[in-house]
């Protein structure tokens, strides 16, 4: 009962930390089958990248698919700060970006990003 | 199909539409600020997604699994994705920008994992699934563009790929959304 009561303001600690509430991995694939599907794949690229380990991994750096200069030039990793600033508003995170793509509910871009983090 | 066509039909295409909306305007092209650079990179994502599902239906209509008349509607809806890429391809020139090549048939079949397509049924679930997931990537990107008359074609554009998969759903006799509001979502 301690641990479980530990654990769990561990948790809470961790999310008013971030100011965010967790990601639901589970929403986000259905998000992400929705909407990003279009362009996207988990394993291939296609008009945009494959997503497949995309977390931590450095923006624009996919040796087979061709980024836009802005994006290749960018220097940041793709991490839930990024990803969310990229989702709320790519062309504003990263002017002349080829994604001009938004998530605009807050919800629905931290269940995507839950859901990016699984491709692994 | 020759673009003069388009235009021979009555601006009731694309192309005529895209032709018609850059008609006139080439200071549009000289004047290519750094927003309007933005247009033309998200119109070569656009392009991109239409050459793919060109060669979709292409993949579909040499599988041999299609039967007679869905493959006049696979020939008839790859036309309208032609005549998209013929109107993006259009515009990013006319805008200053480069149109984005197409893959090989055999790359396009290696990134939609075509061999595992068995059947007709196959086919058109891919289909339905990628028409859908077109519709709502356009829809996602209309509020990008900064020429609210590029972001007009990039709604009709949706409309056509909502009516592919509004077909393609009622031959695989999937049931209608149950609510509004259904792409975009």
């Amino acid at each position: 009962m301690r641990l479980t009561s530990i654990a769990l303001l561990i948790i809470l600690k961790g999310v008013f930390a971030l100011g965010k509430p967790p990601g639901d991995p589970i929403r986000g694939q259905q998000l992400y089958e929705s909407r990003c599907t279009g362009c996207h794949s988990v394993e291939t690229n296609r008009a945009g990248p494959k997503h497949f380990g995309i977390f931590g991994r450095k923006a624009g750096q996919l040796s087979d698919y061709e980024y836009s200069k802005a994006l290749k030039s960018a220097g940041f990793k793709w991490t839930e700060n990024t990803l969310e600033r990229w989702l709320k508003n790519p062309t504003i995170f990263v002017p002349n970006s080829k994604m001009g793509f938004s998530v605009p509910e807050q919800k629905d871009r931290l269940d995507i990003i839950a859901y990016l983090k699984t491709l692994k | 199909m020759e673009r003069r066509h388009f235009l021979q039909a009555g601006g009731l295409t694309l192309s005529a539409a895209t032709i018609a909306l850059l008609g006139g305007k080439e200071a549009l092209a000289s004047k290519l600020k750094a927003n309007e650079k933005g247009d033309v990179a998200i119109l070569n994502i656009a392009l991109a997604l239409e050459n793919e599902a060109i060669a979709a239906y292409q993949l579909g209509a040499e599988s041999k699994l299609l039967n007679a008349d869905i493959l006049k509607t696979a020939v008839l809806f790859q036309s309208h994705h032609k005549e998209h890429s013929d109107a993006l391809a259009a515009t990013i020139k006319k805008l200053g920008g480069t149109p984005v090549v197409a893959k090989t048939l055999a790359e396009y079949a290696k990134d939609l994992n075509a061999a595992t397509l068995k059947n007709q049924e196959d086919i058109l679930i891919l289909a339905a699934k990628h028409e859908k997931g077109a519709a709502n990537a356009y829809l996602g990107v209309i509020p990008s563009f900064t020429d609210k008359e590029i972001a007009k074609v990039g709604a009709r554009i949706a409309a056509d790929e909502v009516m592919h998969w509004t077909i393609l759903a009622t031959v695989l006799k999937q049931e209608l959304p149950a609510h509004s509001l259904f792409f975009g979502a």
